[in-house]
């Protein structure tokens, strides 16, 4: 059997390790457009704060590609996919043959159309270990950084640089920062928060125009800079499936068991939309647990295993300047709020379940919560006031607690 | 594999299993010294309400949670055993949104701490149970 793997990032490693359950004797290549030995891209931030390192950065061993028993090839795109005769052109002219594919392209950032960007010097995005290296290679102590985008990447990038730079100016179209994990108040109390840091947020506005190192906001105002980042968002990679017309809607479309609408073609990760059982529909979740269940589900299904990926839901766990962050669900239905200083917890429930849950400061013992999300457990079985007061195993009956801790383990 | 399993019924809330874990990981020789004067940290805890209680650590599970969104790399499955490599780690806690126990926490010395079936100090096999007066911890093959 032969395996191509398009893409050297999370779902790529998942399906390598999903296919190595089932079958260690299929031929594995891995195609990386990136030069790098895998790295974990949440990372780059922390990798210009200097929490951590290029070597750390490694998302798995030095020998993992050996290990894995598979050969990679660094710093070459996959620009054509042959369905009809399972061929991979590379941009090298070299052509891979597969029995089975797996498309892991991730995303691409999303830079919208804003007059005058063109003629921005020194404009970054911030997404790769190479976006992060060229930004740490623009900024100075007496930069001052526009950041266009107060989602998880813009913010997670003026932390990263905040030590490094003289001021940095968040701008963002949303009446709130973090506008896909938190809602208002919660949005409120993580603002403060890295307002003290050196960091100013204007809401409820955009680029109008770029005339050189100066932004004109929608709102009259003017911004200089020297360095700009533009973090609006990211969008699927979905390029090479469309052009071969598999099923694309925002992401490419698989089915439960990672299978795109082409034969002997798969796809995981950022790339693809995903199930979400919160609320029933297709949708993009760029996050990285979720990019490796999907990889090694994929990966379990192309070695002939057969496995299910269906309880897929956002969740995101992030930290700001030493404040935390989960989130995971959607926000919809009846709310129980507890906010108590700076520590914040808010959980969503409709139908007598779980749907989501935003917690900021004190966080532990969230994946309770994430689990009842995910398990759909009827909040009828449970002391849904105790778990809510305070997570624990202790909310569930004895008879289920004896199956948690006395000896079934955990399947998900 | 051998895992550390817990009986509720034979629990009696002592809490030995907590004051066992901390000195196990404090990496001292002597209990009384490693202990003296701290408010413990362990890394098995227990959950107590009314006359209910039973300790609660790292299952070990067979298809981690907490190894599969880890964002770095730093926990990792081995022989059974999920470790956490504390100079990869960067303290995100996608682990503590993940794992469905609440056995993985902010850490007091490291970024974050969870139950290695003590492989990662010099005991070398689980403390908890070696301390736990009533056999309401064990650790076996089931």
């Amino acid at each position: 059997m032969k395996y191509v793997i398009i893409g050297n990032s999370t779902a790529a490693v998942g399906a390598v390790e999903g296919i190595r359950k089932i079958d260690m004797e299929g031929e594995i290549t891995i195609i990386s457009k990136e030069p790098y030995h895998v790295y974990s891209r949440p990372l780059i931030s922390y990798l210009l704060y200097g929490k951590t390192d290029e070597e750390r950065m490694k998302y798995r061993k030095e020998d993992f590609y050996d290990a894995m028993n598979c050969k990679v090839l660094l710093g070459k795109k996959a620009v054509k996919i042959d369905d009809a005769k399972k061929e991979v052109l590379l941009d090298s002219g070299e052509v891979l043959n597969y029995d089975k594919l797996l498309v892991a392209t991730g995303s691409l950032p999303f830079v919208p159309p804003m007059k005058g960007l063109e003629g921005v010097e020194k404009r970054f995005s911030f997404m790769s270990l190479d976006d992060a290296k060229k930004l740490e290679s623009a900024i100075s102590p007496n930069s001052k950084v526009l950041i266009i985008g107060a989602g998880l990447i813009g913010l997670k990038c003026a932390e990263g640089i905040s030590k490094k730079v003289e001021s940095i100016t968040v701008v963002d179209l949303a009446d709130r920062i973090l506008s896909s994990i938190l809602d208002n108040d919660g949005a409120e109390i993580v603002k403060s928060h890295i307002e003290k840091e050196n960091v100013r947020f204007i809401l409820n506005a955009k680029v109008e125009e770029f005339t050189g190192n100066s932004a004109l906001l929608s709102n009259g105002e003017k911004v200089e800079f020297d360095v700009l980042v533009v973090a609006v968002g990211v969008i699927p990679n979905t390029g090479l499936i469309k052009d071969i017309n598999g099923k694309v809607n925002r992401g490419i479309v698989i089915d439960e068991f990672c299978q795109t609408s082409i034969p002997d073609i798969y796809a995981a990760g950022d790339c693809c939309e995903s199930f979400d059982i919160t609320i029933d529909q297709n949708r993009i979740l760029a996050l990285l647990p979720n990019a490796y269940m999907q990889g090694e589900c994929a990966g379990i299904n192309m070695a002939g295993g057969k496995k299910e990926f269906g309880k897929a839901i956002p969740m995101n766990a992030i930290s700001f300047f030493g404040l935390h962050i989960i989130t995971a669900g959607s926000y919809v239905g009846e709310v129980y709020s507890q906010i108590e200083g700076d520590n914040y917890k808010k959980l969503f429930v409709r139908d007598g379940l779980l749907k989501g849950y935003i917690l900021i400061g004190n966080v532990d013992k969230a994946g309770i919560y994430t689990s009842l999300i995910r398990e759909k457990t009827p909040l009828s079985e449970i002391d849904f006031e105790l778990v809510f007061q305070s997570p624990g195993l202790m909310a569930f009956t004895r008879r289920e607690r004896s199956k948690m801790l006395g000896g079934v383990v955990n399947e998900y | 594999m051998k895992r550390v399993y817990v009986n509720e019924k034979w629990c009696l809330a002592c809490h030995l299993c907590e004051y066992y874990c901390a000195f196990a990981n404090s990496n001292e020789k002597d209990m009384v010294k490693a202990l003296k004067d701290i408010v413990i940290h362990p890394r098995i805890r227990v959950e107590q309400k009314d006359n209910i209680s039973f300790a609660v650590s790292c299952r070990h599970c067979e298809e981690p949670l907490c190894v599969k969104g880890c964002i770095t790399g730093a926990l990792s499955i081995k022989d059974g055993v999920i470790s956490v490599d504390q100079n990869k780690c960067v303290g995100c806690f996608t682990c503590i949104l993940c794992c469905p126990y609440g056995a993985v926490s902010p850490g007091e010395k490291s970024v974050i701490q969870k139950c290695e079936l003590c492989t990662n100090n010099m005991h070398g096999s689980p403390q908890c149970v070696k301390g736990c007066p009533n056999n309401a911890i064990v650790f076996e093959e089931r």
